[in-house]
């Protein structure tokens, strides 16, 4: 299957990643090389097989809800792009 | 010094004949005299000396293990509390990591030297070392070449000898296919093996990290320190772990060696085909057993790779947002406009094509036709592995149909790319432990690594058949000559 320019926009938007117009183009066409690859998978048939999430199909485990973390705050917004009073900081969302 | 294996060097420091601070100065020597290799994205020789001194004093207390004093090089993927930790990427070009990965807990608490961060793709994600943000690394036994990838800075380290030993991670062969170009031994444990904690992820349900290394006996001493059940993992599998280097002198008569027919078929360069039949007579010399199995799934590895690898990454690279570390856009005009622009400015071409591609298969009216196919074929390739081991107790083959390419061959054409990781892909689907050792040169005089693929938890057999096969053999003694 190949992707058109509007399939790439769409799923740049979803990835939030921007793409200019000319990148457009270029990353249609490597998609499309890509996913020409990865359909050489629907050569096969896999009606009767489970899917398998894990190696080793373990389950994740459960831990007890606890405090088990230190406070750090400081330390973890030392190296954060803008934070005030504690917080992180980005455009406003709310007019 | 700078030629020794951990083994020799843990010896050389245990009877107080160097320290480790002369051994950390140099390393620190060579890798700035090395630079142009590009093998580092940073050192710090200010705090890798204040760790050589802390491992001379415990040392001289008598309190010193194994590892105490040895120099290891960290691959960038690695957070080190207080290093700057990049994963190749602009995106973490200033982040300074504020906490530990278990792994450089573990090699702290063993007393080994930090002695710098190895370049690497960004993100994990290549096999030429290309995509890093910091520029390729080059082959130190042709600076043509690639180091492969994507710890190629580590396996150039270690060829080069600018580090006694590496770690590496592998999520489709990261370990095994730059270990094999570069001409060292590496090992990528069974998943589960090694914590994640703190190791930057790709693709949770594929990435494990290893040791990079001259010889399987220094691969199975830091493997010991590498191990251990992690509750900080979700992963992580608690499962006892042997002390790998015990049984190493074992004898290997009568070891059950598969051969998949697969993995001698089209695309396997004459060569390294030579190569490789040369070991595995090798091994036949030593007394083991060669036996023909076959994976016949062997083809769909890599189709099934690049829909899983590049869901998970599209999920774990979410968090590279601009709000809490890393990069963040200059200029936006709201809050989706900031994501978007940090993103397109902090990745660079091949983590976007991954996220995109992730991002597709995932989404609405995709997910059963891609995800879901793929996971079931990851099941057939997983039973085909089991089948195989009924008939034998190690699988053996070329790590990678070619040696090392030229910088650049490969850069504009991706899907050439993925099919260099044609026989290491299959082995992280199923989360069996696999390594690549060195086995000779080819005709471009550039080196072969032979892979040894194992049952799961069975990293003592592989290291005891890599290690009988170099008592036998002094490939893995070969130094590119201007690092001799």
């Amino acid at each position: 299957m190949s992707l058109d320019r509007k399939d790439v926009i769409k799923i740049a938007h979803l990835a939030r990643l921007d793409i200019t117009e000319a990148e457009v183009a270029a990353t249609t066409e490597s998609l499309s090389r890509i996913l020409g690859l990865i359909e050489q998978m629907n050569a096969v048939d896999t009606k009767n097989v489970a899917p398998m999430a894990h190696p080793q199909d373990a389950a994740l485990r459960l831990r007890d809800d606890r405090v088990s973390e230190p406070d750090q705050r400081d330390k973890f917004q030392g190296i954060a792009p803008a934070t005030e009073a504690g917080l992180y900081l980005v455009p406003k969302v709310i007019e | 010094m700078f030629d020794k294996t951990v083994a020799e060097l843990s010896a050389a420091l245990k009877a107080r004949k160097v320290s480790s601070a002369e051994l950390t100065r140099a390393f620190l020597d060579r890798i700035s005299r090395y630079k142009d290799l590009n093998a580092f994205i940073s050192v710090d020789p200010e705090r890798s000396l204040a760790q050589a001194r802390a491992a001379d004093e415990r040392i001289a207390r008598g309190q010193g293990g194994p590892l105490t004093g040895v120099p290891v090089a960290q691959k960038d993927i690695f957070c080190a509390d207080g290093w700057l930790t990049t994963c190749g990427s602009k995106m973490l070009a200033n982040f300074v990591a504020p906490y530990n990965a278990t792994v450089i807990e573990k090699f702290d608490a063993a007393g080994c030297v930090n002695l710098g961060k190895t370049n690497m793709d960004e993100f994990a994600m290549g096999s030429s070392n290309e995509t890093s943000f910091y520029g390729p690394v080059k082959n130190p036994w042709d600076t043509q070449a690639v180091p492969g990838g994507s710890s190629g800075g580590s396996a150039a380290a270690v060829a080069a000898r600018l580090a006694p030993a590496a770690t590496g991670t592998d999520t489709g062969g990261s370990i095994r296919q730059p270990a094999a170009l570069c001409g060292i031994t590496g090992i990528k444990p069974s998943y589960g093996r090694v914590s994640r904690y703190g190791m930057i992820a790709f693709a949770s349900s594929l990435d494990q990290g290893g040791p990079m290394t001259k010889t399987a006996e220094d691969a199975a001493l830091l493997l010991n320190a590498m191990c251990g059940f992690d509750a900080r993992d979700s992963t992580s599998v608690d499962q006892p772990v042997p002390d790998f280097t015990a049984t190493l002198n074992n004898s290997i008569k009568g070891l059950r060696i598969g051969l998949p027919k697969e993995y001698f078929g089209a695309g396997l360069s004459a060569d390294v085909a030579k190569v490789v039949e040369a070991a595995i007579a090798e091994y036949r010399k030593l007394g083991a057993e060669v036996v023909d199995v076959s994976l016949p799934n062997s083809q769909l590895a890599i189709p099934c790779y690049y829909v899983l690898a590049p869901a998970e990454a599209s999920s774990n690279l979410a968090r590279f947002d601009g709000v809490r570390y890393g990069y963040r856009a200059p200029e936006y005009k709201d809050l989706i406009d900031m994501y978007c622009k940090t993103r397109a400015q902090g990745f660079g071409a091949e983590v976007k094509r991954r996220i995109l591609i992730g991002t597709y298969v995932l989404s609405a009216g995709y997910y059963d036709a891609y995800y879901l196919q793929a996971q079931r074929l990851r099941r057939l390739i997983t039973d085909d592995f089991n089948r195989a081991f009924e008939k034998c107790d190690v699988i053996a083959g070329p790590t990678s149909p070619t040696t090392a390419f030229n910088l650049g061959a490969k850069t504009d054409d991706p899907v050439a790319m993925y099919l260099s990781d044609i026989y290491t892909i299959s082995v992280n689907l199923a989360g069996l432990p696999g390594m690549s050792i060195p086995a000779g040169f080819g005709s471009d005089q550039r080196p072969v690594g032979l892979q040894l693929i194992g049952k799961y938890f069975d990293e003592a057999r592989l290291l005891n058949a890599a290690h009988q096969y170099q008592q036998a053999t002094d490939w893995h003694q070969r130094a590119p000559k201007e690092f001799a």
